[in-house]
């Protein structure tokens, strides 16, 4: 294929559109709803690290008089708030919600992929047809399935219907089809079968994949309310998202450390998306096309 | 014991479990392959999708309060389904979602791809552009409803929406107390809007990559102007897959709305002008009444509605034909 780059360029066409004014006007608009699109992040923060009587002043400070780093341990002190213990749910959920999904969804989106079987449409046909009914609307009835099998209130509740997400199925299948088939084939002559080249070949060469769906997946999980407000119904199982729910809508709020909890809660996917941002766009970018 | 390895044997072979260098598979061993691949995420799916759907349906039959099995004399055929259908507020309920949807939907497809094309025109740091768009996504419903509804749209002087209004000399407004305060539209709409519109962003941003250059090359040697021509006749319908994508997801997400509900209105959501169906359903099945029976058969009633509108949209908008991608 012919690069479009090699091509010699038309007089006087310049890439990008417009002029230089509307380029300068496009910059300094970026510029400026940057700073909107931020306001909420700062808000958090300068909420965290003030008194309440900085915030509620009767003239807007922009910045706490005095910064407040004690906010911090007293948030994690205070015994009516389960802090500490709801980040650790948080975690626990999200990292096996990850890894569960990501082993159940590879495996079953290879198989329908790539081994040849009667029944496959069949079986990718049920799969699919439950992409049709949005999983918030089924909180009801898997919530249901849950009670009776006694897991209200425990983590198991919170992960293990989570897991078998019929989109990553998908997702994993259209994937793997267009795997290069050669590389498999070679390991079959080597002599592996299909679990051996799936584990030694196929997983080892996908991982910019994996990375996007996990980060995906563990972003989703972390942030996720509905579920986890069904099934936590003691203080021992709210994950922090439910925490921060009744922390807000609370009697009596003490704003600085409501507004501490909200840190803590989103620092953890603040890291993700500075060090791992280029596998979440991926992951965006793959989950959406497929719409 | 010999025996059982010579049966096992091609099952094993196919799997992989042997190194020997010739394959003996039988349709037997590539059954067996596929089932343990595929079996256990579809016993799952079965489990915890179609066991507790039908379980649900089943539900939506009977009179089913505090009860995830009722007994056989609680059976009242369809009057689940003629009570929320003539209930007045699960009906309010419709409408408000398609209140919700009429803002939210239009909005968010103006602003990201908008966002897309600035971010794509830009030539330096553009991919700090990029990730300041797109980090709001990190925020969970619940920490974006606390800054909303604590901070910005607090109904108090304190307010950063009031302190600024007062810069202007305009009174205080109440964002979210009161009986039918008359900007809580505004308040839902902002804090959907800065979520989620870096996400879709980072969707149109992709298509646009797509765009051969060379088309453009080619439409300024016709003596197409740069800007509103060349967008009008190459760009947008390039971006017409992306564009019907994003539009479900929008809606879809939209008729799913539950989170932001929760957090920013009194009450838990369970308000008459601002109640989403979802917030419903979840009020009348989890609630103090627990109607398993009632919530069951609203369930089904809005996944039906959410599958014809989805079909009906994905027909308008000729979702899934290749062309244009």
């Amino acid at each position: 294929m012919v690069s479009t780059k090699d091509r010699p360029k038309p007089v006087g066409y310049r890439p990008g559109v417009g002029s230089r004014a509307s380029r300068i006007v496009n910059f300094v608009g970026l510029c400026l709803l940057s700073v909107v699109f931020l306001i909420p992040f700062y808000l958090i923060v300068r909420n965290a690290l003030s008194t309440t009587q900085d915030i509620t002043a009767p003239g807007w400070m922009w910045f706490p008089t005095d910064i407040q780093w004690g906010n911090f341990t007293e948030l994690f002190n205070d015994e009516k708030v389960p802090m500490a213990r709801s980040l650790l749910n948080s975690t626990v959920v999200s990292v096996l919600t990850t890894v569960g999904t990501l082993f159940l969804c590879t495996t079953a989106g290879y198989g329908l992929a790539r081994i040849p079987y009667r029944h496959a449409d069949k079986v990718f046909y049920a799969i699919l047809a439950t992409l049709m009914v949005p999983s918030a609307i089924t909180f009801l009835p898997s919530f249901v399935m849950v009670s009776s099998l006694g897991w209200v209130s425990d983590l198991r509740g919170l992960i293990i219907p989570t897991l078998f997400n019929g989109f990553v199925a998908f997702l994993c299948r259209q994937y793997f089809l267009s795997f290069p088939k050669e590389l498999e084939e070679a390991a079959r002559v080597d002599g592996l079968g299909y679990w051996g080249s799936f584990w030694r070949i196929v997983i080892p060469n996908s991982k910019g994949f994996l990375a996007a769906i996990a980060v995906i997946t563990f972003v989703t999980s972390w942030n996720s309310f509905l579920w986890p407000l069904v099934i936590g119904r003691s203080s021992d199982s709210w994950t922090v998202q439910v925490a921060l729910s009744t922390f807000l809508t609370a009697q009596t709020v003490n704003l600085p450390q409501l507004f501490m909890a909200a840190a803590v809660a989103i620092l953890p996917l603040v890291f993700v998306f500075l060090f791992l941002q280029r596998f979440l766009v991926q992951g965006v970018a793959q989950t959406g096309l497929k719409g | 014991m010999a025996v059982t390895d010579k049966t096992a044997e091609p099952a094993s072979a196919a799997a992989g479990t042997s190194r020997r260098p010739r394959r003996r598979r039988t349709f037997g061993g590539r059954n067996l392959a596929f089932w343990y691949f595929v079996g256990p995420f579809l016993l799952g799916l079965i489990i915890f999708t179609y066991i507790p759907v039908g379980w649900s349906a089943y539900l939506s039959f009977f009179d089913a309060r505090n009860t995830v099995t009722p007994a056989s004399e609680d059976f009242v055929g369809l009057d689940n389904f003629v009570t929320m259908l003539t209930d007045e507020n699960f009906r309010r309920s419709l409408v408000t979602f398609s209140i919700f949807a009429a803002i939210i939907v239009p909005i968010t497809f103006a602003s990201s791809l908008g966002l897309a094309l600035a971010v794509n025109k830009v030539r330096i740091m553009r991919a700090f552009f990029r990730s300041v768009f797109f980090l709001p996504f990190a925020c969970s419903y619940v920490v974006a409803s606390l800054v909303w509804k604590m901070s910005i749209f607090a109904g108090v002087r304190y307010g950063m929406a009031n302190t600024v209004l007062d810069w202007f000399g305009i009174e205080s407004i109440p964002w979210l107390f009161g009986n039918d305060p008359p900007w809580f539209w505004l308040v839902i709409a902002t804090l959907r809007l800065w979520i989620q519109c870096g996400f879709y962003m980072i969707l149109f941003i992709a298509a646009l990559q797509q765009i051969p250059e060379h088309l453009y090359e080619a439409a300024y040697v016709d003596g197409a102007r740069p800007g509103w021509q060349t967008f009008w006749h190459i760009t947008l319908p390039h971006l017409r897959a992306s564009s019907v994508a994003v539009l479900m997801l929008v809606l879809i997400a939209a008729y799913q709305a539950f989170d932001e509900f929760w957090n920013l209105l009194p009450n838990s959501g369970n308000v008459p002008y601002a109640r989403t169906p979802l917030i419903y359903l979840f009020h009348t099945s989890l609630g103090t009444s627990q109607d398993l029976g009632r919530g069951s058969a609203g369930a089904l009633i809005l996944a039906l509605l959410i599958a014809i509108v989805t079909l009906f949209q994905g027909k308008l908008l000729g979702f899934g034909k290749p062309e244009g991608r």
